[in-house]
């Protein structure tokens, strides 16, 4: 056996580049936050005002209520109208065909405000068994209330974008899979259920992802239903003091905040659902950071590396 | 002589105008051990799936242990089964795929499971112990928590393998169980098929693998062009083929 040659100790290759984009981008950075904090007459107390005003605080909830009864939503009906467009039973995948073509080709605020609307051509709903005497009434403006509404019109149009994203995830699962599956003697919804959808989740994750940090903000369509979210209680509040830029600014931080946190959320549930598929996981974002603080000279670390961390206490943000 | 497990009179499939079956007429005896070769685009693989009913066959009847495959026949009219049916009968037979098709969620055991769970719906505890007793059986007895992509290709077969068996079928359908393999890794694979056999098992084995053939097979078939060009004793039929097809497939695969 020949002794191991001694591990290089290579200079590294200096990258000036590196410092010049960053001066650029701070210079740049600076300008615009000091263009802002000295405006004239931007008054930042009023922003810190009504940050934590508790109006503005019932608005943020609101917001996240809708955000995410709509996506449960979205997602429950989503999946059905995906499996029924790939199902083999011809009127069950027009039929999803139909709702997909019908709730994606009108806009959500349309669609909001028709619900918003319903009791002025439905004043009343009938509600009974078929070949029977028992009826229930009620008066539409009751039942359909604005939240309601707006929940209908941002769920329903959910549902038809996240049945092309479940569907595709699905698409993407290798064929093989369902082969083998089906030769086990497993049901075609046996075969959804525990070996097609769980695969399809790695694709349908990130997009998904995407649809709720979407959802979030499209959730401020529902000010045309009286809602009372964070765009609402917003304008609300501006239209009685005239700080319009003031509040925007408030609900911006807001937004921006809920945003980050699902953001966040979203990594840890994509590493999830990608057990078993990769034997190197992506850094996770605090990992990603004290990498950047710590060893920003290092190379990039390289796999694969097992165990999968998922089941380890391991925490060290040397993965090599 | 006792019903054959499986019997293939007539056999067509066709994908659209193309015909990959031309009348495939072949009896495989319990117990018995048969091996199809030939040249890929031969059929070989499409009769395999015909067999489980992965594909419907257009013409001609297919039946396994006495039955007919995914038909039924009631007085002179065949009807189609429904698809639960296919599944109960799906659940009889065992298939080994040329890319394993491991589901990759799922460990080692997990994958043995799962059918016997959900399809037999087996009690847990008996489940579990016969998984561990199969990968024990297939030399993978420390592998049990491992993922499929953590195993190598001949790890991944033998899971594969021990997942069939988990169903205690009455027939296992092999395809090409060996050629996805690096050459060093058929061995251990081949071993598991060889034991297999031994302990009785019927099989259908469509490989490329001659020496096993040779070895193990009770019967050889020889496909070209959707039929069967030539069968027999696979050592007569190695030393010693009939037909000029045969002859010229052998001598450039042996």
């Amino acid at each position: 056996m020949s002794t191991r040659p001694d591990a290089i100790k290579a200079i590294p290759v200096r990258h000036p580049w590196r410092w010049v984009a960053a001066v650029v981008v701070l210079a740049f950075a600076g300008a615009v936050v000091y263009t802002f904090a000295t405006a004239p007459d931007l008054q930042w107390s009023v922003v810190g005002t009504f940050l934590f005003f508790p109006e503005v605080a019932r608005g943020v909830l609101v917001t996240l209520e809708l955000t995410v009864i709509a996506m449960v939503i979205g997602v429950i009906l989503g999946v059905i109208l995906a499996v029924m467009r790939l199902s083999v039973n011809p009127v069950v995948s027009t039929v999803s065909w139909f709702y997909i073509w019908f709730f994606r080709g009108t806009p959500v605020l349309v669609q909001i405000f028709f619900w918003f609307n319903i009791g002025s051509i439905l004043p009343y709903l009938h509600l009974g068994i078929p070949f029977t005497h028992l009826v229930w009434v009620g008066t539409t403006n009751k039942i359909v209330t604005p939240l309601l509404a707006a929940i209908l019109g941002l769920g329903l149009n959910e549902a038809a974008y996240m049945s092309e994203i479940v569907r595709a995830g699905i698409i993407s699962v290798d064929t093989g899979q369902s082969e083998a599956a089906q030769a086990l003697g497993m049901t075609r919804v046996l075969v959804m259920r525990r070996i097609v959808l769980p695969q399809a989740m790695r694709v349908i994750i990130p997009p998904t992802g995407n649809e709720t940090i979407s959802m979030l903000k499209t959730s401020s369509l529902a000010y045309i239903a009286t809602v009372g979210e964070l765009f609402f209680i917003q304008k609300e509040i501006s239209n009685f003091n005239y700080d319009i830029i003031e509040l925007v600014i408030v609900a911006s931080i807001w937004y921006l905040a809920m945003t980050s946190v699902l953001t966040f959320g979203q990594y840890y549930l994509e590493r999830y659902f990608a057990r078993g598929a990769s034997r190197m996981l992506p850094p996770t974002p605090l990992q990603r950071f004290r990498r950047l603080l710590f060893h920003f000279h290092d190379p990039p670390p390289v796999g694969p590396f097992e165990p999968l961390p998922l089941y380890t206490t391991h925490h060290d943000d040397r993965v090599v | 002589m006792a019903t054959p497990m499986v019997l293939a009179e007539g056999v067509h499939k066709c994908y659209g105008r193309l015909e990959v079956l031309r009348g495939i007429n072949l009896s495989v005896a319990p117990r018995e051990v048969l091996c199809v070769v030939g040249p890929s685009g031969s059929g070989k693989s499409t009769f395999l799936r015909c067999i489980n009913h992965l594909e419907k066959i257009d013409a001609g009847r297919l039946s396994v242990d006495g039955e007919l495959v995914g038909y039924q026949q009631r007085g002179d009219k065949i009807y189609e089964l429904p698809d639960r049916e296919v599944c109960r009968k799906r659940a009889e037979i065992g298939m080994v795929f040329q890319r394993f098709n491991l589901f990759p969620h799922m460990t080692a055991l997990e994958n043995i499971m799962e059918a016997p769970l959900r399809v037999k719906g087996e009690p847990q505890k008996a489940v579990e112990e016969r998984g561990r007793a199969l990968l024990a059986r297939v030399g993978l007895a420390d592998k049990v928590d491992v993922y499929p992509n953590q195993l190598s290709g001949g790890q991944q077969q033998r899971v594969a393998i021990a997942r069939a068996l988990a169903m205690q079928p009455k027939l296992m359908l092999f395809d090409e169980p060996t050629s996805a393999l690096d050459p060093e890794l058929v061995g251990e694979v081949l071993d598991v098929m060889r034991a297999l056999a031994q302990d009785g098992m019927t099989m259908v084995v469509v490989t490329h693998e001659m020496g096993f053939a040779r070895e193990v097979g009770d019967s050889l078939a020889f496909m070209d062009g959707g039929v069967i060009v030539e069968s027999g004793n696979p050592r007569e039929m190695i030393a010693n083929p009939q037909h000029e097809r045969t002859k010229s497939f052998l001598s450039k695969v042996l």
